[in-house]
Order: C-alpha cells, then structure tokens, then sequence
C-alpha cells in the first residue's frame, strides 16, 4: 500500500490507516507512520476507596461467570488522554457514566499550561534566602521566594514570565523544574544570596546538604511557655534558640509564673518582651535557623551580681536538634558538660512534637478560554458552571482550589495525583490533567459537545491492553470526583 | 483463532449493574435483558459466549461481505453474515451496496436470537453502536426516543413499540455517525422488522438525502480516508455547511421518497430523517410516532437511537 497508510493488527480487522487516520475502531491511528493507541489512559477505580475488594477485570471473557460486576466504579482522569492544541476541536474525551441515575459528564482532556506554575512549601526553620530572591535552577532565573510562613518557606516557581518572557534557556529551565516537581521527582534549587535545596514533593528537603527532619514545634518563646513545666527544677535557665523569637525561660512569662529566679543571663539581639528577643543572630542554616555554630556567641557576659558558680543552662533549638548544656564556672564562664539524662527527656520531647519536614508541591495553573473552548462551545459558560459549583473540576482525579474571580485558576497538590501525571509541550509550557465533572444535562445546557458524548465503557472496556491505560485505584483521601456534593468548596 | 478472540474481547458489566457491555476491535454492544434475574443471567452468558467469536466469524469473510450485493449468487457461510447479505439484496439491483451496510444490525440480532433462545425474557435490546434488536415479550412494549442531532440532547419524538407491531430493529445513519456516508443527511433512524434490515435501510434513506455536486458539502473519496473501505473511490461526505430551507427540503424529498417506497414495499415500517434541524417523518397509517410532550423529558426506557 503506497502514501504511507499502515496496517494495524490489534484487531483481524486490519484495517489500512493512513497518516492521521483512525481505524474503523477509532481507537487506533496512524501518527506518522507510527500505530498509536488514541488513549493512553489513568482510569481510577474507587473500588477500594469505599473499602470493597477490587474487581479485577476480566482478562478472558471465558472468565466470566455470568454475576453481575457492579462493584466499581470508574473515573477516567486526562492523563494520557492528549490534548486538542490549538483547542478548536472538542476535547478528546467526553465521558458519560451514569452516577446515582443521573447522567455525568467528564470532560477530559490535557491541558496546556502556559500559565502556570508551582507553589513550593518547604518545612525548615532554615533561612533559605531573603524574599523576592531569586530562585534558580541550572543556573536560570525560574522563580523567587515569598513569605515566611509558619515554620515553613514559601517558593513561588514558573509563571508565564519564566515560561515564555524570558531568554529560550531560562523558558527550558523552567518548564523543566516545574515537571520535575509536579511528577514529584527532587530538583535542585539555588536561591541567590541563600541556600542551595533540593525539593522533592512529599519527601524532607535538603537545605545545603543537610536532610531537614522535623519542623519546629513554634517559636523560641512558645516552646519556653510550652516546656517550662518540664524544666522546672531539673535546670536553672533554658535560651530556645530560633531566628524569629528566641525564648529565655527565666525572663519568659511562663519561667516567671513558675517563680523561676534570675540567671544573670545576658542575650544578644533586640528584646521585643521579657524573655523574647528578636535577632540574636543571622538567619542562616544552623542553631535554630539562624547562622550560629556555637550557641554560646548570642550570649554576652553573665552578670555577675546575679549569676552565682555552677548554674545549670540548657540551650536548645526550636526542633530539639540541636542542644547543649552548660555549667557555669567559678569565674561564670559556662562550661560544656553532658546532657543530663533528666533534660534528655524535655528535649527528645521538643523534637518528637516537630512534625516532619517535607516539601509540598502545589500546581497552579489557569484555564484558558481556548481549553474552556474544547469544553464548550462557550467557553465563558463552563467559567459560569465551575463558580456555580455546577462542574467539579479535578486534576487527574485529585481534588483542585479554584480561586476566586474570574477565569479558572486552580491549584491542586501534585502528591494526590497519579504518578508522572504530567508532561510538556516544547512552547515550553506545561501539560497537566484536567477534568471537568458535571450533570450530562447542565453539560448540554452550557453548549457541550454532545455528538463527542461516549460512554464510560467505551473507555474501560479496552483496559486489558496495559499499554492503553493504566488502572488506578483511587486515594481513599481524595474525594471521588462524581461524588454528589456540589463541591470541596 | 478462539484463544486469541478470547483474549481480545472484553466482557463486563456496566457500573449501573443492570447492562452488559462487549466491545471486541470496532463492535461495541450495550445489552440489557428484562425477566427474572436467573433467566437475565443465562442469557448475558449466552450473549457472551456468542459475542467472542463474533469478529473473527466476520473478519474469515470480509472480503466477500466488502465487494457489492448481488440479488443471487453465493451465500456467506457465517450466521451473521448471511444476515448482512439477506439485508442488502433487495437493493443491490438498483443501487450499489455491500453487506456491511448491514453489519451491525446483523450483529445485534445475532446476539438478541441466541439471548432469547437460551432464556425466557420478558423484554431486551442489544444495541451494536446505535443499531439496535429488540424483543419483546407478548404485553410488553418499548419507549424509543429519538434525538433530533445527536449533538442536541433534546427529543423530537418518541414512539411505543408494542409487541403486537412488527417492529424489532431500529437503526440510524448519518454523515455525522462513525461510518462513512455518501448522503448528507444528519441522521436517518428507521424502525423495521430485525435490526439487520433496519441498518441497512437507514444506509440507504441516509445516502439518498443528498444534493449532488453542491459547493457546501466537503465531499472526500472513501480510499483517501481509508485505504481499504468497501466504498472504494465513492465520494463520502466530510462536512456540510449551512444550506438553505429550498435546499435542505430538496435534499429530503429525495429520501423521503426512497423511504416511502421502502415503506411501501418491504420490512421497512417508518423512518425519521434529519437535515440541519428539518426533521421529516415516514410512517404507514399503523404506526404512531407521537409528538415529544417536552423536547428534554428523557423516555422511561433508555434505547439509545
């Protein structure tokens, strides 16, 4: 057969294909000169999400004995389901599958995101970088550091302006991090003025080669309120030290209502109140978050008026991970001596009550109206639908935030998405799942494309070839997309 | 050959727990059975059993079931394929026609005969991709809606078939469908005594609404599409742009009369056609096609037209 047209032998069939064609199944096309499977497909079955046993699927319709499988449910996620780009064509797949008696719709499709990016939490205590530094990755400008949040830093990654407004290299750099981290592989970043971190979703970050392990229970001062109890009597006078608010349990509300007597001690830093003290050090990657190596150095001279010989001090970091302990000498000068077994205790406490440190990696990305188009005939209808809380809209079957306002910008967390759940297109721009849920009668109501319509089944009954789709079960803590409240809102 | 068939069919039910759904290469069939639910399960087993040899029973003669109908000559040697040929043959001295004009309405009365064979089943269907068989018990009745474009959820009409009616095939063509069409009509649905005939009536009532030659249709040769469809270098069409009343009532006139010969003649006993939203009707005296009360009131029963 001449002009490149294929035969495809899935079926006896064998249909001739020619380029861009599908067979008569329509589920097999030739691209460029390639026999493709149209639907590669994550399908998530929610079998086990309700705690029932999985039905496996029949493997040879011999198998079958005739009982009725009701026992699953699926939902069909847009990985893998390819995209319509430039998005004047329906998306590629609109799904019927009746739920509760009412006809559901999923729109399917793979968006591309030129418009998009993450959003980085990472716990440590550790400074990382000043805010709006710049954040690097091989060596190109793809993203800066926001807020501080509570024993956490916030990075903010991607966005059109690395994306496509910068030079070509910066563009692949970042398209490059961001699938990286939203398929939840590690990607060293470098933050200018700051630390180098390798982030990986849902694992510790590692902040200047050290593995970060747990977050600080609070500050310097609301742990000196939430041990004082512990310490009392077992040590003279504790300094929790932390780049926020260093706490000294002597000076400190809670040392004070225990009637805790004077140490003498001498902080460095500003006193915001007693027993609290702004910037005792540098902010850095050690002692608390600040720069410090030997926690004596944010301490002056004990007064001698009030210190007496053989005072007992603990000083402690906010995660319990560092500490040392300290008498004073004859000339009060402190003096480095082992952990007492009965301190031990308090400071194994602080470190077990930090939780542990990870990243997490939300995708944040907007629907433009060319998506909304292969949705709709109206694109502004599905906008309309999604704010009545009409049509849930998912990430590959995890649950998203849609913000506010206009359009629809949404942020999921890549950790509740299937693995490798997303790609790239060279643009750069960034491939990511994206369903649409809603009643089959409000999707033709807003303009749907009801000829592309095709049942559930359409989909799932091919799931015997493993490379056409893959079957995942759904995670018991993401709601089921075609569950019947309105939304997560 | 059945090892691989096996391996290559897929059987199950669907979530509702009520359909049974088989898809094997390009067939799809939706079943659902009525009665008792001992009697429903023997014959979904009957339908499956049936349903894995299906493709390769067809594929052993596609070459004959791909060249035209002849009014006599050789018969096939398959159950279903007979079928397809009996379909067609009434109209292969008049016009050009192969076999699988018919295929799958032929498929779907195949899998309904052994269903009803094997158990007592108060009502069913087997729809193979918009082609559908029916059964109905003495009594019983089916509620049929039938939409306007398939890309409007709305109903123009729906029509009760009684067991008393003839009817027990209703089937649908269209440029719009998964098939090639040389017509252009949006879609022909006709209701006829098995499905196989239905099928391949609709084929040809949707190939005759048509205007030859208008700049407006995008028109393709089926060779070009696909190299080795049965319509060899026949131009099918591709798209249809917006017509005219004048043209949209011309183009029906030429099905209408075609489908009322049908109609006249044979097992045909109504048809629906369908051309940018004018919907014209064929129906002998007996049967009703009622008026939808609401456009979006859905029929009690589902039967997908």
């Amino acid at each position: 057969m001449a002009d490149d047209a294929i035969r495809c032998d899935a079926c006896p069939v064998l249909c001739y294909i020619k380029p861009g064609r599908t067979g008569a199944c329509d589920r097999y096309a030739n691209a460029d000169g390639q026999l493709v499977r149209l639907d590669p497909h994550v399908v998530l079955e929610r079998a086990v999400s309700r705690g029932d046993t999985l039905v496996p699927f029949l493997e040879k319709s011999r198998d079958w004995d005739g009982a009725l499988l009701s026992g699953e449910e699926t939902f069909v996620t847009a990985i893998g389901a390819g995209t319509t780009y430039p998005d004047y064509k329906p998306a590629p797949f609109i799904i019927s599958s009746e739920v509760a008696g009412v006809d559901m719709v999923t729109v399917v499709t793979e968006g591309i995101f030129s418009y998009c990016g993450v959003k980085l939490k990472i716990d440590t205590d550790r400074h990382l970088g000043a805010e709006c530094s710049t954040v690097r990755a091989q060596g190109e400008a793809v993203g800066h550091v926001t807020t501080n949040e509570y024993g956490s830093q916030m990075l903010s990654l991607g966005g059109v302006r690395h994306l496509t407004g910068g030079s070509r290299h910066e563009g692949t750099a970042t398209c490059d991090a961001l699938l990286n981290l939203c398929n939840r592989q590690a990607v060293e970043l470098k933050i200018d003025d700051g630390a180098t971190v390798i982030v990986q979703a849902d694992k510790a970050p590692i902040v200047d080669g050290v593995q970060e392990e747990r977050m600080r229970v609070g500050c310097g001062s609301a742990t000196i309120g939430m041990f004082a109890k512990q310490w009392f009597g077992k040590v003279d006078e504790v300094v929790v030290v932390d780049d926020h608010i260093t706490g000294v349990l002597s000076e400190h509300q809670a040392g004070k209502l225990l009637g805790v007597p004077e140490s003498g001690i001498a902080l460095k830093g500003r006193r915001s109140t007693p027993g609290r003290y702004f910037r005792v050090a540098e902010p850095g990657t050690s002692w608390g978050g600040t720069n410090i190596d030997d926690p004596l150095s944010i301490l002056g001279p004990f007064d001698g008026k009030i210190a007496r010989h053989g005072l007992r001090l603990l000083m402690v970091s906010t995660t319990g991970e560092h500490h040392a302990y300290f008498e004073l000498d004859e000339s009060l000068h402190p003096v480095e001596k082992e952990l007492p077994a009965a301190l031990r205790e308090s400071v194994e406490r602080i470190r077990e009550n930090c939780e542990p440190a990870l990243c997490t990696v939300l995708f944040m990305g907007g629907a433009g109206g060319s998506l909304r188009a292969g949705v709709t005939e109206n694109p502004v209808k599905l906008t309309h639908s999604v704010r009545d809380a009409l049509t849930r809209v998912t990430c590959g079957g995890a649950p998203v935030y849609v913000w506010p306002g206009g359009g629809i910008t949404i942020m999921a967390d890549v950790s509740r998405m299937p693995e490798n759940a997303f790609g790239y297109v060279p643009t750069p721009a960034l491939v990511a799942p994206i369903e649409f849920t809603l009643k089959l009668s409000d999707y033709a109501t807003l303009g749907g494309y009801m000829d592309h319509v095709r049942p559930l089944s359409s989909i799932t009954s091919i799931n015997r070839d493993e490379e056409s789709h893959r079957r995942l079960t759904a995670r018991p803590d993401n709601p089921w997309p075609m569950a019947s409240e309105k939304s997560g809102k | 050959m059945n090892h691989r068939a096996s391996n290559r069919a897929q059987i199950r039910m669907l979530p509702d727990g009520r359909r049974l759904h088989m898809h094997d290469g390009p067939i799809d069939v939706i079943v659902e059975a009525f009665g008792a639910a001992s009697e429903v399960e023997v014959a979904y087993r009957a339908a499956a059993d049936r349903f894995v040899g299906i493709l390769d029973e067809l594929c052993g003669e596609l070459e004959f079931l791909r060249r035209p109908a002849c009014e006599d000559g050789d018969l096939p040697s398959g159950a279903i394929a007979r079928r397809m040929v009996a379909a067609v043959r009434p109209y292969a001295s008049q016009i050009f026609i192969t076999p699988m004009a018919a295929v799958a309405g032929a498929v779907a009365e195949e899998i309904l005969e052994v269903m009803t064979s094997a158990a007592k089943l108060s009502r069913a269907y087997v729809n193979d991709g918009g082609d559908i068989a029916l059964h109905l018990a003495p009594g019983e009745k089916f509620v049929v809606g039938m939409v306007e474009r398939p890309d409007r959820a709305s109903l123009f009409g729906t029509t009760t078939i009684k067991s008393g009616d003839p009817i027990r095939g209703i089937a649908t063509s269209g440029w719009r469908g998964r098939s090639f069409s040389l017509g252009i009509a949006d879609a022909v649905t006709v209701l006829a005594d098995n499905a196989a005939m239905a099928d391949a009536a609709a084929t040809v009532v949707a190939n005759a609404v048509d205007l030859p030659g208008h700049s407006r249709v995008e028109r393709v040769r089926a060779c070009d599409l696909a190299p080795d469809s049965d319509l060899g270098e026949r131009l099918v069409t591709q798209s249809v742009e917006k017509l005219t009343k004048g043209e949209i009532r011309e183009a029906l006139e030429v099905g209408i009369r075609v489908a009322e010969s049908l109609c006249g003649s044979g097992p045909v006993r109504a048809a629906a056609l369908n051309l940018q939203g004018e919907t014209r009707i064929v129906v002998p005296v007996e049967t009703r096609i009622a008026p939808s009360p609401s456009a979006a009131t859905r029929v009690g029963s589902p039967v997908h037209a």
